[in-house]
């Protein structure tokens, strides 16, 4: 008999799982929306800021100031990549940013090693990781911070981008490049301000992600989960990156729980892009992506 | 023409002192390359692992001169853990004089290396990992999974879990689920634990969890739904805090997950916070630095600031103690080796007939300053695993305890299951198996 309590269950934390995939999906979203360039780095940006804020605690800073300080170390990194990387090559083919990306994730991974040692840290942020029980069940207070998390930073980017003057020239830079240079933006500042967004997003998912796996190397590795979030919901929606993460984290679960054991288990990890590449065979731009549309 | 006599005489004086110098070098050292990885994913685990090798290796050094006048010597190149590095940095270093023995700590650089080095007859070390079936000495000359292979571990954790419940007999009825990581480690003891269910009556699942391991949500929940007696945890890298965390979020208990031999390190437990307290797991070698070896190691080498290890908290932790076992073991077997050929450098043949009489029974061990750390080893020229003990620690949310005595696995009721493996790899490599260990040495 179907048990429908497990198959909730199983849903229910699979959608939860989606929500973590959309922290670090929104970082490719942001930076890819105002400049085209799908960077690769982000889960290099989220060890890095993950294991900045751990080391100045376990070096003894207050975890308020711990955090001020990993918020201007991820801005810094953002300028300066915008600065050393992305402005020489301005006008570039979208494959060689992409590279240039490729490329600055192993720089940052190499430098957080490099200044903060290759130590497995833990990461308590205070909210409990202990289940509670809802009509049978079990429910994670952790991944329901994180959702809670994920859906403030998705509010507070829907008004940031209708209200403020930087959100108005994210916009228009995302829409019309050209057109948004021939009225007077000035890209390069876009472009750094948009690095130093994506750069607390990763603080932002360093964090949870770090609470949830412990701080060490394969944090970067979180990236891979990002990938057919993106596929799914579309390279240039922050709401696609959220539906794409809750499709995926359910995907994922409900296959591997159900199709799994006949395929000898271990399918999730590819299960996600087996639904990805079925999608853009469909719709090429994802769920919420804009389409293409070229005069030719 | 003065001047240029005087010239060509003292460049073929320091020339001839430079030779006889080399050559003075080479007739007094012993020459270990290491393939470590002290950046990338796995850096945690190899700054430990060698850096514990280096410490004991500096500590003969220092303390002794060297084996019996021999000096060690060591030369690193970086891995990070890939297969095609690890093979770039053998192919570098083989051609250096001397060498005893490769110690690369990974199993996919193990299996690249296991031709080569029965070409170049030099020993490969893969203590507690590598092929389960390179323990029959008959067909893999040259490799030796000193301690243990994964079939002992299998049956060490199962004869630990039977000790639990009062029993081998009383294993019948139970469920065990293994989660294993989806690799070819992970999978390698899959037919040991249905055919060790079958043989005491347990019922047992295996679940694979993706590479990484990033995320187990629905793995742990299928467990929950198993309701298992116990979960075996055969993992590697982020997989085991994060099973650690999961299975706290499905409220499975940690004292009944028994974790394998790579997941018993600090860097196991210590992201998983209080997910971790209680939990148990497989070693061969004992944490903690209040061995006597330890303590010559902190007081001879880290008091000369020639340790190896940058934060020195980590002395004595998991994988720092097994890189110093690891020394005792090829530092012995060089020793046994120059008994038989002489005190001078050996040729890697030599020191493989020293790993195949590498006999250290407790007292010897004692005598080592290791009585604690490891129990003993005793490897033959057709038994390189060496029958060695394991133990279990509980992890306390601080440090690892141990909470058992010293357990023997089923070496007898496993050997016929590894030669028939090695026998396949012996027919399909085409490999003459050896029936007796008395060959000649290359010298």
């Amino acid at each position: 008999m179907f048990d429908y309590q497990f198959f909730l269950e199983v849903l229910i934390g699979g959608l939860l799982s989606g929500v973590m995939y959309s922290l670090v999906a929104i970082g490719f979203v942001l930076i890819y929306k105002t400049s085209g360039v799908l960077n690769f780095a982000q889960g290099a940006m989220l060890l890095f800021a993950a294991l900045t804020f751990v080391s100045l605690v376990e070096r003894g800073a207050p975890f308020v100031a711990a955090l001020a300080a990993t918020l201007v170390i991820m801005i810094a990194l953002g300028i300066a990549t915008e600065r050393l990387v992305l402005r020489p090559l301005v006008n570039q083919p979208p494959i060689t940013l992409f590279m240039a990306t490729l490329g600055l994730s192993y720089v940052i991974e190499g430098a957080a090693q490099l200044l903060w040692g290759t130590q497995v840290h833990g990461l308590d942020i205070g909210i409990s990781d202990t289940p509670f029980e809802a009509s049978g069940v079990l429910i994670s207070r952790f991944d329901l911070f994180a959702a809670a998390v994920a859906g403030s930073l998705v509010a507070l980017f829907a008004l940031f981008f209708r209200y403020t003057r930087t959100g108005l020239s994210f916009r228009a830079v995302a829409d019309d490049q050209f057109a948004a240079l021939a009225v007077g933006l000035r890209l390069p500042r876009v472009w750094a301000a948009v690095w130093t967004v994506a750069g607390i997003v990763a603080l932002v998912g360093g964090l949870l992600w770090g609470a949830r796996l412990g701080v060490q190397f394969s944090l970067s590795l979180v990236v891979l989960k990002a990938l057919p979030v993106l596929v799914l919901g579309g390279f240039d929606s922050i709401t696609g990156a959220i539906i794409g993460g809750l499709l995926v984290g359910a995907i994922e679960k409900l296959a591997e729980v159900y199709v799994g054991p006949s395929f000898g288990g271990g399918i999730e990890a590819w299960a996600a892009y087996v639904a990805a590449l079925a999608l853009l065979l469909i719709r090429p731009s994802g769920l919420f992506g804009q389409k293409l549309v070229e005069r030719v | 023409m003065n001047m240029m006599r005087r010239l060509k005489v003292t460049m073929a004086a320091a020339l001839a002192v430079g030779l006889a110098n080399t050559f003075t070098a080479h007739a007094d050292e012993q020459f270990f390359p290491l393939q470590s990885y002290r950046v990338g994913p796995y850096a945690a685990g190899g700054t430990g692992f060698f850096g514990g090798f280096i410490d004991y290796l500096n500590l003969i050094n220092i303390r002794d001169g060297g084996v019996n006048g021999v000096k060690l010597t060591w030369d690193e190149g970086e891995t990070q853990y890939e297969v095609e590095r690890g093979v770039e940095v053998y192919e570098r270093l083989k051609s250096r004089p001397g060498i005893a023995a490769w110690n690369p700590l990974s199993v996919g650089i193990a299996y690249a290396m296991i031709d080569r080095i029965t070409k170049d007859k030099v020993p490969l070390i893969t203590i507690n990992h590598g092929r389960t079936d390179s323990t029959d000495g008959r067909v893999f000359p040259y490799v030796f999974p000193l301690l243990l292979n994964p079939y002992s571990e299998t049956s060490g954790i199962v004869n630990y879990i039977a000790s639990k419940e009062g029993g081998a007999d009383k294993l019948k009825g139970k469920k065990i689920v293994v989660l294993y990581h989806g690799s070819p480690y992970g999978k390698e003891t899959i037919p040991i634990y249905k055919r060790l269910a079958d043989k005491y009556g347990f019922e047992v699942e295996q679940i694979e969890v993706p590479h990484p391991g990033n995320e187990q949500q629905s793995q742990w929940l299928s467990i929950r739904r198993a309701k298992p007696d116990y979960v075996v945890l055969r993992g590697w890298g982020v997989m085991n805090p994060v099973a650690l965390k999961t299975a706290q979020k499905v409220g499975f208990p940690a004292d009944h997950i028994i974790g394998n031999v790579w997941s018993n390190s600090e860097e196991d437990v210590i992201p998983a916070g209080d997910a971790a307290k209680g939990y148990i797991a497989i070693t061969t070698q004992a944490s903690g630095a209040d061995y006597s070896v330890l303590q010559e190691v902190i007081k001879t080498v880290y008091g000369a600031n020639k340790g190896n290890l940058d934060d020195k908290k980590r002395i004595g932790s998991v994988y720092h103690n097994l890189g110093i076992v690891n020394g005792i073991l090829n530092v012995e077997a060089v020793r046994i080796a120059q008994a038989k050929f002489g005190k001078r450098t050996l040729t890697g043949d030599e020191v493989r007939w020293g790993f195949e009489h590498l006999q250290l029974d407790p007292a010897r061990v004692e005598a080592l300053g290791a009585k604690g750390l490891f129990h003993s080893i005793n490897v033959t020229w057709d038994n390189h695993e060496g029958d060695g003990r394991v133990t279990f620690q509980q992890w306390d949310g601080s440090k690892w305890k141990v909470v058992s005595d010293w357990i023997a696995p089923d070496w007898a009721s496993l050997r016929p299951i590894i030669e028939k493996s090695s026998a396949a790899y012996a027919k399909e490599h085409n490999i003459k198996i050896r029936t007796s260990g008395d060959e000649p040495v290359s010298q």
